[in-house]
């Protein structure tokens, strides 16, 4: 059955069934209404879509990024298509090579021109400095440098106390 | 004119600003396990007690909630359809009477949701803007400064915003204008979706209209091509009604008097033949056939006539059909005193 096809962009259920002969060979095309959308795939009857955009090709499958596993949740490229859906936020590191065509054909941009979260911004960096920080102590205290290990632990402290300011 | 102001023809029902947020660090939820879900169920359930714009609301747990009440949460658009089937450990935070939930592990860890009556995209976005910058005070937003906020779908990265006004259009559904008006839109990176029932086959011609595209431009501009795109939405719908008054008039009449009299003497009504009649009442309202008062009543109606309100108004579980009779009963007593509509000047000059 042509519901049981997923958008070959994002996963979801494919709502928008083309086929285009170009190169004498025959391509297939399953998206989503939003895919379809922003590929411009409009429709002359507002239901659905057979043929359109003859030789222009409407998605691209990458091969390349088929390999592709997230090194913090352990997502696979074919989870993803699968589900459409990312496993975290980390993600969009490690699936770049797939992400940047699929933004384009999805957003005006792709480029993030919004507001920023700029206290989380803060704590995330506090954080990251906090977790460098103590193990360069415990480095120092393994290696008995204790005038050094002294400091760093003020400093630490110091840290802690700003987060602890930012959070509430 | 007879349906010249868009306030004295609310066009727009509702608007609605929903932003999807996630915690750094965290898988997101459908990719969680259940042990992760709960973390992150704890974490923003308890930051979000510290938030003063939350002050006041209600905490409920998904777990706990029965398929009747969940429907009636979805029916008011307080969650989303999606939330009543998810997995173990999600949440809403919600003041209703505030027009205000906050949706926990749904498709993202953080759907932060703002809905009043009328057109007022731009009051959302500042209650909304000001309603995260008090929970990212408290939480750790996943957020990369080239794509923003980092979301589960990637429709959603960037801004996470998807603003949206659910319009009733029964002159452009009328006049089958529906489906150009979509392709219209959707050049601009607008969608047109149908409210209840998906595309084009919509409930009581009521219709979505919502931004598409959330990442590569900043949320005002996206809140002001949305609204340029409602207005010029709107005009057409007026010149519709207009057009059907002039050209139409004994066949709209006919509808609409018709609409009242299964309302006043209907035994047998489903939700969907509900909608269609209530949006016809509202349409009376709009084009002043009956008072303007009897617009409330249908917008109230179009609520509690879905399934979830009828099944908790009786307080219990209804087949479709005992279901249909208690709606038909409801309106007859809701609309017994509506009266029979005014002649408009037209009739005159055919
Ligand atoms: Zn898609
Ligand atoms: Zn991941």
């Amino acid at each position: 059955m042509a519901e049981s096809h997923k958008c070959q962009i994002c996963g979801k259920p494919a709502t928008v069934h083309l086929t285009q002969i170009s190169g004498g060979k025959i391509h297939k095309f399953d998206l989503c209404d939003e895919c379809a959308h922003a590929k411009g795939v409009t429709d002359p009857d507002g239901y659905s879509v057979s043929e359109a955009n003859a030789g222009k090709p409407v998605a691209h499958k990458h091969p390349a990024g088929e390999s592709i596993v997230c090194g913090v949740c352990g997502i696979t490229a074919k989870d993803f298509k699968k589900m459409g859906h990312f496993g975290c936020p980390s993600c969009y590191e490690y699936f770049g090579p797939i992400i940047t065509p699929m933004l384009e054909g999805m957003h005006r941009d792709i480029e993030h021109r919004g507001r920023q979260p700029a206290r989380s911004l803060a704590r995330l960096a506090l954080r990251k400095k906090i977790t460098l920080l103590e193990s360069v102590l415990s480095d120092a205290v393994a290696e008995e440098r204790f005038e050094e290990a002294a400091r760093l632990r003020d400093e630490l402290g110091a840290l802690k106390d700003q987060l602890q300011d930012q959070i509430s | 004119m007879l349906c010249g102001e868009a306030e004295a023809c609310p066009v727009v029902i509702t608007t609605r600003i929903r932003l999807a947020r996630n915690l750094a660090g965290h898988p997101f939820p459908g990719w969680a396990k259940e042990a992760q879900r709960r973390t992150v169920l704890d974490l923003c359930l308890g930051a979000l007690g510290g938030v003063p714009q939350l002050r006041g609301a209600v905490t409920l747990a998904m777990d706990t909630l029965s398929q009747t009440e969940k429907l009636i949460l979805a029916e008011s658009h307080l969650i989303s359809r999606e939330l009543m089937e998810s997995r173990p450990f999600a949440g809403i935070v919600t003041r209703p009477e505030a027009g205000c939930s906050i949706m926990v592990n749904e498709e993202d860890h953080l759907r932060i949701q703002l809905m009043q009556g009328g057109l007022a995209l731009e009051e959302l976005w500042e209650r909304a803007s000001e309603l995260d910058q008090s929970m990212e005070g408290r939480l750790d937003y996943a957020f990369s400064p080239r794509l923003g906020y980092l979301t589960s779908c990637p429709t959603n990265l960037g801004t996470g915003i998807r603003a949206s006004a659910m319009m009733h259009l029964p002159g452009l559904v009328m006049k089958n204008h529906i489906d150009q008006l979509v392709r219209m839109v959707s050049q601009l990176g607008i969608a047109v979706r149908g409210h209840l029932g998906e595309g084009s086959a919509a409930k009581g011609s009521i219709f979505q209209i919502s931004n598409q595209q959330t990442l590569g431009e900043d949320e005002e501009s996206i809140i002001r091509r949305l609204h340029n795109v409602i207005d010029a939405i709107t005009e057409q719908e007026l010149n519709a009604r207009q057009c059907l008054l002039e050209e139409n008039e004994p066949q709209l009449m006919d509808k609409i008097g018709r609409a009242r009299g299964v309302l006043q003497n209907g035994h047998l009504l489903s939700s969907d033949e509900a909608m269609d009649i209530l949006s016809l009442i509202r349409l009376a309202a709009d084009l002043g056939l009956v008072p303007s008062q009897w617009r409330g009543r249908a917008d109230r109606l179009m609520i509690e006539a879905q399934p979830g309100h009828m099944q908790h108004r009786v307080a219990a579980e209804l087949g479709a059909t005992r279901r249909d009779v208690l709606r038909a009963v409801q309106m007859r007593e809701e609309f017994a005193q509506l009266p029979a509509l005014t002649e408009v000047t037209g009739v005159a000059n055919l």
